[in-house]
């Protein structure tokens, strides 16, 4: 029995989403990422003695949406809580976060497996919290800075079920998380400032077990990439561990991105006893079922709505339709794209369009995009540029294959389809005349072949396809040129 | 003429008819100040020159017609509240060096009505006291005898009043902070319902039981500035938005037909003999008055000083938790590193008293103590206001003593906390409750004053103004000055 095989991994996530609220969860602080330091803090954030937190409600819109849209329990009475702990970015000695009673509870989401299965991840609870400012340590000799713009900040704590059995099944859940706070407009999801963050708490158990084995949270993971990775070293040095006779101790670790590696930073026994309790300066958040109504009526068509509704109107794939729905802003392009294309003659052409669409969407695009590591929202060419250059192919005005020629010449700027492929002389020939013309100069240049070929030699055929696509510079339309040349080379 | 023997009602219609300007009066209280704040300690800081500065501002106003019912009038803040460009000090080291960069909302709001602030009075270290003893700046003094403590925590609000050195002054009260220094030097405190005054600006001791009200001579002195203090504040979140009547408009209400309950528990064992007998008198009055006085009983009241001994100490020890020698307030000498940084910092700018009430805060607060402490207390609380529920159904007004005995000497209870701790029972069941309640002076005991308390439902301010102020046109305690400020 392999490793992989005798155990069980146990994750379960906790995501910070940073609320894209105007302003701080307590005060009226901006909350713009990469202000000067300390410019975006005012008394609350700083928390100076005598101030008092006043709760934005936009916050509070945000974690009920979220809650709605992962079909969770919106609480109609939540609490928020001191958590109380030392730290020089913490102004206030206690952070304010909810605890026995979050305003999000008992959600779930589905994710899709690499079976085309889908599983359904438990979502415990969300939270509203605030976030604490930053400690920087760079350029400043024998001293620390605190940098307290992003103090105060809302965050959304995403807490799931450790219904999560491998790393894949991790990045699957984040990744529909990342996906749905985007959706919502609750977050930017970028990653790379922290506002999308993620801790895992793994643990391994022998298959069978029903008891959870000891885990360990990960920390510090920022990107998708990264917590796979650490996520994986983590599992391997719990059954390295176990199997070599010790025993997993509940820790909290850091991963290392450079050493792709996680250490230990404090112990259970080490961690703080953050004395949790009411805040008494903020009364409990209650939730009238006309507000939650009404911030049900804001809510966007979700991931998985919008992918069953591209399978049924567009015959897209499971597959495709995920791909195509991963983000708000991709769909948004595919259908702009399908919606500018020439209206179809029947459904079947209409299908095959929606088909020629999402192929060129996922492909020779994200690949363009991918190059450039641009996203679909700051793509150079915009959907109706794009649907203008699959409207030439759906009229035959060009083939495929040399669509790619047109469309590297749109994205190096050289102009929209037409005049790309007016540029570079690319208009496919239909035209009878021009093609039997170019037909008639193969055959009289290829006597000894065309005399093979009536003889019963078939297989030349293809020789002549490729000598009349050659002298129309590969612009014959291939069907047009198959049909006139079979006639010609038969004789008169 | 002698200013500091006027009431609020007087000084406001000398000011409007034009009698004396506020410069005026602002001199001759910074004067009386200047004469009597050695002996006293009533003062951290006096701030002289805005002092006059805004006087001359009410005085223009005044001209110009603009002038409110408040305006020029002088008074002083306990230094728990933020001034802005001041330091705000809360009788701790820990914030000698502090200057507020902003004014809280009661600062600026009796400042919008023209008020004027004379400076900062004395306190408990972070108002955590029954005796101005635990003041970094020194106790302060009874101004009936000087060996004698003014009670706490705004004991120096209290001592200012009493001796007139103000006409009157904010005060705040987490346990009884405004009513028992009120009762010790004679003078008249109002503590409203929790949520009537906003806590924004005023430096936090336990979130849910602090309450800013005013302490003056007499019930009408507090119905005349209790109204330019009251009020909804969007930054205070535990305010409560409501509207404030005229509390001076319903002084004259009739006291015939007013219920008023005696509190049983707090009539018997553990009064000394004297001072129940001039709350005993004090009830006779009432009687006298057309009042119909029953006896109440809170039988849970008694379980209010361990409750709050719980509560109020938890609620601290996460609210000073900012005074970390970070950012501002007292830092120490050269820290090795940050946990050095924040013990010493926090072990040489608090002085005992707060650190045994953090100390007692985080224990009750921690993880397998919770329950059995915090919790408990909470449930408690809940039955402590439960009792009060049931007592109003029966009664408009609950009458008892607002302290056991008259003000005792300065270092005699020092030692023992507990014995200090349990001076306050008569007032902590109030701000268990969230319940207005005050202070009204009822006479002497061996010399010195004796004060009974009054404590009604929630937002019946103008109801218990009026009654205090029905009980004071009967008799004078509250015109008594102590010989040596008359």
């Amino acid at each position: 029995m392999t490793s992989e095989t005798k155990w069980e991994v146990v994750i379960g996530l906790e995501i910070h989403a940073q609320l894209a609220t105007h302003s701080k969860i307590f005060s009226g602080s901006a909350t713009v990422f990469g202000a000067d330091p300390n410019t975006q803090a005012d008394l609350v954030d700083l928390g100076y003695p005598g101030v008092l937190p006043v709760l934005n409600a936009d916050a509070v819109r945000m974690a009920v949406k979220f809650g709605l849209a992962t079909g969770a329990t919106v609480a109609s009475r939540s609490v928020f809580a001191r958590k109380n702990y030392f730290y020089p970015d913490l102004p206030k000695g206690y952070q304010i976060s909810q605890y026995e009673r979050p305003i999000v509870e008992r959600g779930s989401l589905d994710i899709m497996l690499d079976d085309g299965t889908t599983k359904t991840i438990g979502i415990t609870r969300a939270h509203l919290e605030e976030d604490a400012g930053k400690s920087l340590h760079e350029g400043l000799v024998g001293a620390s800075g605190i940098d307290l713009n992003r103090a105060g900040t809302p965050l959304l704590e995403i807490v799931s079920e450790p219904d999560l059995r491998s790393a894949k099944e991790a990045i699957a859940y984040l990744k529909k998380v990342h996906s749905l706070v985007r959706y919502l407009e609750i977050c930017d999801g970028n990653m790379q400032e922290g506002s999308f963050r993620c801790d895992a708490n793994v643990s391994v158990r022998p298959f069978g077990a029903e008891k959870f084995g000891t885990r360990c949270e990960i920390k510090n993971v920022n990107s998708f990439r990264f917590v796979e990775k650490a996520i994986n070293y983590e599992v391997a040095r719990q059954i390295d561990l176990i199997e070599s006779g010790g025993k997993v101790v509940q820790e909290t670790r850091l991963y290392d991105s450079v050493k792709d590696e996680t250490r230990s930073m404090r112990s259970k026994e080490e961690a703080n006893d953050y004395r949790y309790f009411p805040d008494p300066d903020l009364l409990p958040v209650v939730i009238e079922p006309a507000f939650v109504a009404e911030v049900r009526a804001t809510l966007p068509e979700l991931p998985d709505e919008k992918a069953a509704r591209f399978q049924s109107r567009y015959g897209l794939s499971a597959y495709d339709a995920g791909v195509l729905t991963a983000s708000r802003e991709l769909a948004g392009y595919y259908e702009a794209t399908v919606s500018a294309l020439p209206k179809a003659p029947d459904e079947a052409a209409a299908r095959a369009n929606a088909k020629l669409a999402a192929n060129w969407v996922m492909g020779d695009l994200s690949a363009a995009l991918n190059k450039e590591n641009m996203d679909i929202a700051s793509s150079p060419l915009k959907a109706p540029e794009l649907a203008g250059l699959l409207t030439r192919i759906i009229d035959a005005t060009i083939s495929g294959k040399l669509a790619k020629d047109v469309f590297e010449g749109m994205w190096a700027g050289g102009g929209n389809a037409d005049a790309v492929i007016d540029a570079r002389g690319l208009r496919q020939i239909t035209d009878v005349g021009a093609i039997e013309k170019a037909i008639a100069e193969v055959m009289a240049a290829s006597p000894g072949q065309l005399a093979e070929y009536r003889a019963g030699k078939d297989k030349l055929f293809g020789y002549f396809v490729g000598q009349a696509m050659k002298a129309t510079q590969g612009k014959a339309n291939p069907a047009a040129l198959n049909e006139i040349l079979r006639k010609m080379l038969a004789g008169p | 003429m002698s200013f500091h023997t006027a009431s609020i009602a007087d000084l406001s219609k000398g000011l409007a008819a034009g009698t004396y300007s506020s410069v005026e009066l602002t001199r001759y209280f910074l004067a009386r100040i200047q004469r009597f704040n050695e002996g006293l300690n009533a003062f951290i800081t006096v701030t002289e020159e805005q002092a006059l500065a805004a006087a001359a501002a009410a005085d223009a106003q005044r001209a110009a017609g603009q002038a409110g019912r408040l305006t020029g009038v002088p008074i002083a803040h306990k230094d728990i509240f933020c001034t802005a460009g001041v330091r705000t000090s809360c009788g701790s080291r820990m914030l000698d060096n502090f200057i507020a960069p902003y004014d809280a909302t009661v600062v600026a709001r009796m400042a919008a009505a023209g008020i004027v602030s004379l400076g900062k009075t004395n306190m408990d270290e972070f108002a955590m006291g029954s005796s101005n003893e635990t003041s970094w700046y020194g106790p302060v003094r009874n101004p009936w005898d000087h060996a004698k403590v003014p009670g706490g925590s705004s004991g120096g609000s209290a001592a200012a009043v009493a001796g007139r050195l103000v006409p009157a002054a904010t005060g705040t009260d987490t346990g009884g902070s405004i009513r028992q220094p009120a009762a010790l030097v004679g003078i008249s405190g109002i503590k409203p319902t929790y949520g009537r005054v906003s806590r924004y600006g005023m430096i936090a001791f336990a979130s849910s039981l602090d309450q800013a009200g005013i302490m003056a001579p007499s019930a009408e002195d507090c119905a005349y500035l209790l109204g330019a203090m009251a009020g909804f504040d969007p930054r205070d979140s535990t305010s409560v938005d409501r509207p404030v009547p005229d509390y001076v408009a319903e002084l004259g209400a009739p006291l015939a037909g007013l219920r008023i309950g005696v509190l049983t528990e707090f009539m018997g064992q553990g009064l000394e003999a004297e001072t129940g007998a001039r709350v005993r008198e004090a009830i006779e009055v009432y009687r006298r008055l057309g009042a119909t006085v029953v006896d109440v009983s809170c039988p849970r009241l008694p379980l209010s000083v361990p409750t709050y001994y719980v509560v109020a100490p938890a609620e601290c020890s996460s609210n000073l938790s900012r005074f970390d020698g970070v950012r501002f307030g007292y830092r120490c000498e050269k820290p090795r590193d940050l946990l050095d940084l924040y013990q010493r910092s926090r072990a040489e700018g608090f002085g005992p008293e707060v650190q045994r009430r953090i100390m007692t805060g985080t224990y009750v607060l921690s993880a397998g103590y919770y329950d059995a402490y915090y919790l408990q207390a909470q449930k408690v609380r809940t039955l402590i206001a439960e009792d009060f529920k049931r007592a109003f159904a029966e009664v408009d007004l609950i009458l008892c003593p607002t302290a056991p005995g008259p003000a005792f000497g300065i270092g005699a209870k020092v030692d023992d906390p507990v014995t200090m701790y349990l001076n306050d029972i008569y007032t902590i069941g109030a701000n268990l409750a969230g319940l207005p309640a005050m202070s009204v002076p009822c006479g002497f005991d061996g010399g010195l004053p004796v004060g009974l308390q009054l404590i009604g439902p929630h937002f019946s301010e103008g109801r218990m103004l009026a009654a205090a102020h029905a009980y004071q046109r009967e008799t004078d305690w509250h015109q008594r000055v102590p010989a040596a400020y008359a």
